[in-house]
């Protein structure tokens, strides 16, 4: 009974934390993506609330929170009620599988530092975060508004081509380590930063990378939500806490996908130097700060990534999900199976890939530059 | 190469990240004015306090969203107000129409009135928006200004 208690103890502390880092990931992102976002446009960003406008964002989110919340009439009252809860809970439930630290031992009890240790983790990931296109898509229509149900169906389309070359990237380092537990994952790249699988699956990185771009409808692939042609895509409707809700879904799922991208090809809370993990609750922060610094990786990267490219059109768009993507996603799967078959070497299949990815990098700019010169 | 194409961008972005910035805190900090700055307006006078505007109303003619409103009067020989026959009894400039072009200071033969540095013209009330002469005008004790193009005035025959 005693053991019990304290199990569920440690599990409520769990849930509690790790739901409060995730949201707060959300005003604490925005804000770096404003300053970086502005630093990059040779202009300070935000700098008027408190020190360096460190509270820029807490004032922007109690503003939203006490504005009106105006409900259009010509709205469906149940799907629109609905969208943005059907939004933001599958980004808190995946926050649920990440792990962020190795185990620890607290007074005899092991305590892995992540809500639950799933052996299907990466599967679970999959599956709740392709829930989210429903609440996007039910929002673009119950707000009964032909932008915002053109903002729904392209975001419903897009998720579904990318998706497939997610699932697919993410497959070969299934191949790999074997395993669907994200915990076990991070584990087998222990040892150093060559045992990452990065190094491994090029090919795959960069697939998930660009495909994740998309499922989290970032700059280049922010089709959905494109200001110049949808004035705001599937949330123009919302107001107040309702649209803040569509906002802090957006950020807490970049935030999590830097996180299952850190585990499954940065090593996750793996050090880059050999390391064996100790279960004192040191080495648990040890980890911790190694996946925050993988993470903020992602982050930046996201970020810099939206400061430098330019919105593709939807054509391209769909042109390089289906054309280029999930073919090389497909070539990416079955490779690593006959690399594996054939017992590679990390580094010979590392190589392989390299050359698979220079030679498509040459491929497609060629088609690219044809199709260019061809319009000219 | 594509991939090399994206660095390149990359590149830019990153550099640019740490370059200086260019925003003026604006309450803080202040752009200093050019000379040439187009501000609100002023009447200049003479060194002897004479106004310098004779009320031709060349610049009302000219001004192309017709903020200027003037309305002229004969000097009183023994004070005259200005060096020449008239004056302007009434100018007034709707601020609020006003585009800054600055034709009215290249249009004026006195060089009576220039544009002045001053760009804060937020006012709570429309009506705050039509300045005349009593905010214009440079005060006496600035003597002609802060302009630096003072010529002797004519004698008045």
């Amino acid at each position: 009974m005693h053991a019990f208690f304290l199990y569920t103890l440690i599990v409520i502390i769990k849930i509690v934390v790790v739901f409060a880092v995730t949201l707060g990931s959300v005003p604490a992102i925005v804000l770096v993506e404003r300053k970086v976002l502005g630093w990059m446009q040779v202009r300070p960003g935000p700098n008027r609330v408190g020190p360096w406008g460190l509270l820029q964002t807490m004032v922007d989110g109690a503003k939203i929170f006490f504005k009106e919340n105006v409900i259009p009439n010509h709205v469906d009252m149940l799907t629109y009620q609905l969208a943005p809860i059907l939004v933001i809970t599958p980004a808190l439930v995946i926050s649920s599988v990440i792990p962020f630290g190795p185990d620890i031992v607290i007074a005899g009890h092991r305590i892995p530092l992540s809500i639950t240790d799933l052996d299907l983790s990466l599967l679970f990931f999959f599956a709740v975060a392709s829930l989210t296109i429903y609440g996007v898509v039910l929002a673009g229509w119950s707000s009964n508004n032909k932008w915002s149900l053109l903002g729904g169906l392209r975001s419903a389309a897009q998720m579904v081509s990318y998706e497939i070359t997610l699932s697919l990237a993410a497959v070969g380092v299934l191949l790999l380590c074997g395993t669907f537990s994200l915990h076990a994952i991070t584990e087998q790249q222990g040892g150093g930063f060559w045992y990452w699988n990065v190094f491994r699956q090029p090919l795959g990185f960069v697939l998930f990378l660009l495909a994740a771009l998309a499922e989290n409808n970032r700059l280049p692939f922010d089709l959905p939500e494109a200001e110049s042609e949808l004035t705001g895509g599937y949330h123009t409707e919302y107001s107040s806490m309702r649209f803040a809700y569509f906002y802090m879904a957006e950020y807490m799922n970049l935030f999590l996908t830097a996180s299952v991208m850190a585990v499954l090809f940065l090593g996750g809370f793996e050090p880059p130097y050999p390391h064996q993990f100790g279960t004192s609750w040191l080495e648990g922060v040890h980890g911790i700060i190694w996946f925050g610094i993988k993470v903020g990786f992602f982050v930046f990267l996201y970020i810099w990534v939206r400061a430098t490219l330019p919105r593709l059109r939807y054509d391209q768009l769909m042109y390089l999900g289906w054309k280029i993507m999930l073919p090389l996603a497909f070539l990416n799967l079955l490779g690593t199976a006959v690399f594996i078959a054939y017992g590679w070497q990390w580094w010979q299949m590392g190589l392989v890939w390299l050359i698979v990815l220079i030679l498509t990098d040459l491929v497609v700019g060629h088609i690219l530059w044809r199709r260019r010169r061809a319009l000219h | 190469m594509l991939s090399i194409d994206l660095l390149k961008g990359f590149a830019v972005t990153l550099k640019h990240m740490f370059r200086r910035r260019v925003t003026v805190q604006y309450p803080e900090q202040r752009r200093i004015e050019t000379a040439s700055f187009r501000g609100r307006h002023r009447l200049q006078r003479y060194a002897d306090g004479r106004e310098r505007c004779v009320a031709c109303a060349l610049c009302a003619s000219v001004c192309p969203s017709e903020a200027i409103y003037l309305e002229a009067a004969e000097n009183d020989s023994e004070h005259p107000t200005s060096h020449g026959e008239r004056y302007a009894a009434v100018y007034q400039i709707h601020l609020l129409r006003c585009i800054f072009c600055g034709f009215c200071e290249e249009a004026c033969p006195e060089d009576a009135i220039v544009m002045g540095p001053q760009y804060e013209l937020a006012q709570d009330a429309r009506a705050q928006c039509v300045i005349d002469k009593t905010i214009m005008l440079t005060p006496r004790e600035e003597g002609f200004g802060t302009y630096d193009f003072d010529f002797p005035p004519p004698q008045v025959g």
